[in-house]
């Protein structure tokens, strides 16, 4: 086949879209539009890398800014939202045999995440608003630095992306405990409290130990899906709070932001932010280590009742440890720092290190392997965390806080790290390992763009922490402009791995593009055919 | 008290040895699982050991932090300390009000800096010639903001705001507006 043919048909015109089941297009849409708002967040994070070095004439600082907000919520809601979502839509019901509770709720969900992203992306592009993910009261409702409009589209665009989530919710506790017509009787209570770990507690005290009803990455989906209602709900609330500022302003009514305690805002929009870092990211991420690890190997996972302990604990940390964002607060309370901010925030290292451990000992116990994709990028991604959860735990110190908080240091080593090495090459592995399931058997275009994309990724993302933290650590601000080329040589050093990152991932989907050919993308697109509740179409 | 800077070498130098030694210990293991080997259980004490090991550091870190870094135990308890001269500080509408055109600080004295906010939240920190932070804070409004520092040197430091403040906010900075002076006579 020529380039062209392949192009258009995909490579060897292996993948047939009019075979696939209605389940496993809705997986490839998330999985697409995931994509695609990746490639968003790329973009903007190469503009904002460049404006960095030096200032883009045609880029307002107000533009740059309105980039800066958009950026993580299109790479956290548009992207990786929506990869977990089809992800774990497919996965429940593939791992517990049993068929989605509904496909029309996860439909709605697709729809509301890439509509609800594409809105608040979009109006924040027109009209600048610009008050940046972590909302610090009362900056989201300053109607002197920005356009009422524009926050209301943006808020609403939130919230869509929230509505969608809570779909997701719904359906995944919803598949766990139903009963799927002409089934026995299923024990909804039974299942759901193995999947939340709660029978797992009972066996601790008790004699009759239970067998566990619901596999492992199962349950850690549950309880990662926990985080993600609870995570839901703050910003839900939090968004009608700030919706109702914006409507009076819109009516010329002014209230006064002063009702609002900006310091207990700043603790539960916090609490509520990080049931996704060091919630339902890092359960998640353990789920899919230990998923990818037992497939990968096909033996069982290395001390799983204390893999499934730790998830639980995981869960529970996970509510616990908010004041680490707080410790340069002087007016939180000091035993919130310590308790929350140090002490319950350095079980994440203990939780975080065993699940590292166990998935390591798992692949170690099927020697010698093959080092396919996912096996590459599996070990990528628990390298991401074992750089990135270190870090972490230094900046959650009353001490070193002091002097590494709201530096390049936190965004860098840290966030950058966990984000683009850790959780997004965990990804990557789990999109490699499903990728024939999902569409029959379709050919990958070529191993050396893969490979590429590979180091591409792991390069570029070490790289560029690790230049942003050498700046953060000569005192450079997050969320802040130096003009005069103060930071230069990091700048550009950080540049050159963003490139290197933007390189990767056009690789990757040139890849993805040439594999499934573009007939193959419109076609994942187009109603299915198959008329059946099956994941996978059903051997003739 | 010790400069900020000296704390953070000890740290970079820290996380630094540590990323060279997990990046070598991942290579190895991505070298080594495809080679066939003998003995592939791996050895639950050497679990049991990993998870101590975990334990120890992550209780250690901050008790040795705690009793290292000298401004940590001042801060946690900066409420009983009674400082030696007090800075009051107000910002609104993206500026900074000083009470003096410049803060003048003798080495070794225990300054308190106490920052209102009047209107957003923002951030108070300060920074050497170079650019490097010395310090910083959060300073939210409605709330009382207070950081007690003691210079062991002396210096010419600049204010920044440390936290967004909306895009007309990115650029608050008073230079050069601290000047902390050390009469070498003095002793402490
Ligand atoms: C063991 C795991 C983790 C620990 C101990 C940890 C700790 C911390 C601490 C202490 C901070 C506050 C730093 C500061 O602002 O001064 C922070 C910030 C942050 N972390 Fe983590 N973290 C962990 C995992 C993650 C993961 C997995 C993600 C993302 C997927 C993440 C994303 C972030 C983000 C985005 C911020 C910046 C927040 C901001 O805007 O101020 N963290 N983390
Ligand atoms: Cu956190």
């Amino acid at each position: 086949m020529n380039f062209l043919q392949t192009l258009i048909k995909g490579e060897q015109a292996m993948f047939k879209p009019d075979g696939l089941t209605p389940m496993q297009k809705l997986t490839l849409r998330f999985v697409v539009i995931g994509l695609v708002y990746y490639a968003f967040a790329v973009i903007e994070g190469m503009l904002m890398r460049i404006y960095e070095i030096r200032p883009i004439p045609a880029i307002s600082t107000n533009q740059f800014f309105a980039i800066m907000t958009a950026h993580p919520l299109v790479g956290i809601f548009g992207s990786t939202y929506s990869i977990v979502f089809g992800a774990f839509l497919f996965l429940v019901p593939f791992l517990m045999k049993k068929p989605l509770w509904s496909i029309k709720l996860a439909n709605w969900n697709f729809w509301l995440v890439t509509i609800g992203t594409f809105t608040f992306w979009f109006s924040g592009f027109l009209t600048h608003y610009a008050p940046l993910y972590t909302l610090y009261w009362p900056l989201p409702v300053d109607f002197t630095q920005f356009s009422i409009l524009g926050g209301i589209f943006f808020i609403l665009g939130i919230a869509l992306v929230m509505l969608g989530t809570v779909f997701f919710v719904i359906n995944v506790f919803a598949t766990i405990t139903y009963t799927p017509e002409g089934w026995d009787k299923q024990p909804s209570c039974a299942l759901l409290s193995s999947a939340l770990g709660i029978s797992g507690v009972r066996n601790l005290f008790s004699k009759n130990k239970k067998e566990h009803l619901v596999s492992l990455p199962v349950a850690a989906i549950a309880r990662g899906t926990v985080d993600v209602a609870l995570n839901s709900g703050i910003i839900i609330f939090t968004g009608v709070l700030i919706l109702v500022y914006m409507v009076f302003a819109l009516f010329g009514v002014s209230l006064k932001d002063t009702a609002i305690d900006a310091l207990l805002y700043k603790n539960w929009f916090w609490w509520g932010l990080d049931l996704v870092a060091d919630g339902l990211v890092l359960i998640f991420v353990a789920g899919t280590w230990y998923l990818l690890a037992t497939l990968i190997t096909g033996k069982k996972l290395f001390m799983e009742n204390i893999a499934r302990t730790a998830l639980l604990v995981e869960l529970i940390v996970s509510w616990t440890v908010w004041s680490h964002h707080l410790l340069s607060d002087q007016a939180q309370p000091g035993f919130l720092k310590v308790l929350s901010g140090e002490m319950v925030t350095a079980f994440e290292l203990i939780t975080q290190g065993l699940a590292f451990f166990i998935t390591l000992a798992t692949l170690w116990s099927a020697r010698p392997l093959k080092m396919t994709n996912p096996l590459k990028f599996l070990l990528g991604g628990l390298l991401g965390f074992a750089l990135a959860v270190p870090a972490g735990i230094m900046q959650a110190d009353i001490g070193l806080n002091r002097i590494l908080h709201n530096t390049q240091w936190v965004i860098g080593p840290h966030v950058h790290v966990a984000v683009l090495v850790g959780l997004a090459m965990t990804l990557y592995a789990a999109i490699y390992i499903l990728f024939p399931i999902l569409t029959n058997g379709a050919q990958l275009y070529s191993q050396k763009l893969a490979n590429f994309h590979f180091w591409g990724q792991l390069i570029g993302g070490i790289g560029m922490g690790a230049f942003m933290g050498m700046a953060g650590l000569h005192g450079m601000l997050r969320r802040s402009l130096y003009v005069n080329g103060e930071f230069n040589t990091y700048m550009i050093l950080a540049g050159l791995c963003g490139a290197l990152l933007l390189f990767a991932f056009l690789a990757f989907f040139f890849n993805i593009v040439m594999s499934v050919g573009i007939n193959g993308v419109i076609g994942i697109f187009m109603p299915s055919k198959l008329k059946t509740k099956e994941l996978v179409p059903a051997q003739e | 008290m010790v400069d900020s800077t000296v704390v953070l070498n000890g740290q970079t130098l820290a996380y630094t040895c540590y990323c060279l030694a997990i990046l070598l210990v991942m290579a190895w293991f991505g070298y080594k699982i495809t080679r066939p080997g003998k003995d592939n259980k791996i050895a639950n004490a050497l679990f049991y050991s990993f998870t101590g090991m975990l334990v120890v550091l992550g209780v250690s870190l901050h008790i040795v932090t705690f009793n290292t870094i000298p401004w940590a135990p001042m801060d946690l308890n900066r409420a009983d300390i009674k400082a030696d001269k007090v800075f009051n500080i107000t910002i609104e509408k993206h500026k900074f009000t000083l009470p003096e055109q410049t803060l003048n600080i003798s080495c070794n004295e225990k300054v308190l800096f106490s920052v209102l906010s009047h209107d957003l939240t923002y951030g108070f920190g300060l920074f050497r010639q170079d650019n490097s932070m010395v310090f910083q804070m959060q300073v939210v409004p409605g709330h009382p903001n207070d950081i007690l520092w003691q210079f062991d040197r002396p210096g010419i430091y600049t204010i920044r705001s440390t936290e967004y403040s909306g895009p007309t906010g990115w650029n608050i900075v008073l230079k050069d507006a601290v000047i902390v002076t050390c009469n070498t006579t003095a002793n402490n």
